[in-house]
């Protein structure tokens, strides 16, 4: 459906994307998850034929961005981060408007927009000006605008920004309602978003694709690495020299001594393994005494934080 | 084509829908209403002439003043983005953004016929210079418009946008009245270029071809440019 080669953008000096490559498979919800200024956006702008790339291919549909832009833009429905819209029309007007401006008149369709109010909840502020509405309805307008032409690809930069949690939710369940019969690709920062609508993520950082994978899948191929956090007195010293040469740990991720002579450690586990055993044995080989053990296996989160971190 | 009507359109009602339009369409006619009594009663000249002379003034700052959100406007807001990323043509926006801004004034403009109305009842107005008269006006407008309809594409201030644009059409305007200063070649070139002295040609009552082909080159060199700018930011 959307294929992605080799897509590089520089802005000026500065390197937006670099070398990116992926496909996107027809009826698929795709996430975009990275931190801000990761390149999403600008991604996104490029497959919209918003920008233009430095140096690569975009194809839609087997139409090119560069040499086919109207057909790849007939087939998309946009919305842009934080919903840009005209505050001094009414909604109905805007999204006739909209529809208009995709050269499709006449009044048959004036039952999509119908439908499309329908489905994005917007029977209530039909004759609202948009600058009075707010944020979460704002950006249902801006959702129903995307869909007006009835698009087979659904382009969402960011759609739940500046909203309250139930907003949030209502969102998230248009958009996985949406996933069923279209395309959609999805940008965000927020991970429960991209876990809870996306049956496929690619996590992107400074410009380059750093994951790929559905949700289940990224948490495997990271399964096993866990943390085990632990806390112990009694011969501190050689029980912390010791303790990174046990089998299946793989590093000490901090440790710190308290004011009662107590060390707290956590420490990182390497892949499919379960050091608990062996920590408790060298406490009891080196004397000390362990006062609390846990385990707790990698979230999407900490795969998120560990590829996109500039720390640890 | 449709696409760039209903663009056009729906900029037209948006003057309407903010105090501008009503502002502006107001401000005119006092002024030109004012113009036009002054020459009537004082001087016991019935004639538009005067009307001309001023309102080609007082378009140095209205043009600019109505002209400077349409796209300016569309960048502070992001709603650029979404224009753009329609199936239609960068020229077509321009276009269609260049089109709702001429038809209001061209409205207004003619709203000054009333004048003309009261000068036919009163005697024998000189039809010929009246019709050359209005379009010189309008030719003017696209003129004044297509530069401040390119300062707007230029920043997404609009402050900004209004200012340049009545510098640049400003100096157009002033061209044909400091060529004193200049030897003789050079004169003939700020002559050309300038926009009263086709106008004056056109008042008079011939029109030219030569004075058409400089008014129209002018609005299409400068609706070129201002694609030009919407199409640089696929490239920065």
């Amino acid at each position: 459906m959307i294929s992605v080669r080799n897509l590089t953008k520089y802005y000026g000096m500065t390197l937006a994307i670099d070398n990116v490559s992926f496909e996107v498979e027809k009826g698929t919800v795709t996430g975009f998850l990275g931190p801000n200024g990761a390149g999403k956006t600008t991604t996104v702008r490029i497959i919209t034929c918003y920008l233009t790339p430095t140096s690569g291919t975009v194809m839609v549909e087997n139409h090119d961005v560069l040499t086919d832009s109207f057909e790849v833009r007939k087939k998309i429905g946009y919305l842009p981060e934080n919903a840009p819209l005209y505050l001094d029309m009414n909604v109905v007007d805007y999204l006739k408007f909209m529809q208009n401006m995709r050269g499709i008149m006449g009044t048959s369709n004036g039952n999509r927009i119908k439908l499309v109010i329908e489905r994005c909840g917007l029977g209530d502020v039909l004759h609202k000006n948009i600058g009075e509405l707010s944020k979460g309805y704002r950006q249902r307008v801006g959702l129903a605008q995307a869909l007006v032409h009835d698009p087979e690809i659904l382009i969402l930069d960011e759609p739940t920004v500046g909203l309250d949690p139930n907003q949030i939710i209502e969102i998230r369940n248009l958009i996985r309602e949406l996933g069923k019969d279209k395309t959609i690709i999805l940008c965000s920062h927020i991970l429960p978003e991209v876990e809870a609508t996306c049956k496929r993520v690619l996590i992107i950082n400074e410009g380059k694709i750093v994951a790929d994978g559905t949700p289940a899948e990224l948490q495997s191929s990271f399964e096993g690495r866990g943390r085990i956090t632990l806390q112990a007195k009694n011969n501190l010293d050689s029980f912390l020299s010791k303790i990174p040469n046990l089998p299946g740990v793989d590093r000490v991720i901090q440790s710190h001594r308290t004011a009662e002579n107590l060390l707290n450690i956590e420490v990182e586990t390497a892949k499919g393994s379960d050091p608990r055993e062996h920590i408790f044995n060298l406490c009891k080989d080196n004397g000390s005494v362990l006062l609390e053990l846990k385990r707790e296996e990698t979230s999407l989160e900490d795969i998120f934080r560990k590829l996109t971190g500039k720390e640890e | 084509m449709h696409q760039v009507l209903t663009l056009a359109k729906k900029e037209f009602r948006s003057y309407f829908d903010s105090p501008i339009a009503y502002v502006v369409i107001t401000l005119f006619l006092l002024i030109a209403g004012w113009q036009f009594s002054t020459s009537l009663f004082l001087n016991n000249t019935p004639d538009l002439r005067n009307i001309f002379g001023i309102v080609r003034f007082i378009l140095l700052f209205f043009v600019p003043a109505l002209s400077m959100r349409l796209i300016s406007e569309e960048k502070r807001l992001g709603t650029i983005e979404l224009l753009m990323t329609l199936p239609i043509k960068d020229w077509q926006l321009v276009l269609g953004k260049f089109l709702s801004a001429y038809m209001l004034i061209i409205v207004t403009i003619f709203l000054t016929l009333i004048h003309y109305i009261t000068i036919s009842i009163l005697g024998e107005p000189d039809f010929g210079a009246t019709f050359a008269g209005y379009l010189g006006l309008v030719l003017i407008v696209g003129v004044y418009l297509s530069i401040g309809i390119f300062t707007s594409s230029l920043s997404q201030n609009q402050i900004v946008a209004f200012i340049l644009s009545f510098g640049i059409v400003f100096v157009f305007f002033m061209l044909d009245k400091i060529i004193f200063f200049f030897p003789g070649f050079l004169a003939n070139i700020l002559e050309y270029l300038s926009i009263d002295y086709h106008f004056n040609n056109i008042a008079r009552g011939v029109i030219d071809s030569r004075d058409l082909i400089y008014y129209l080159s002018v609005i299409i060199f400068f609706l070129f440019l201002t694609v030009q700018t919407l199409e640089s930011r696929k490239w920065k």
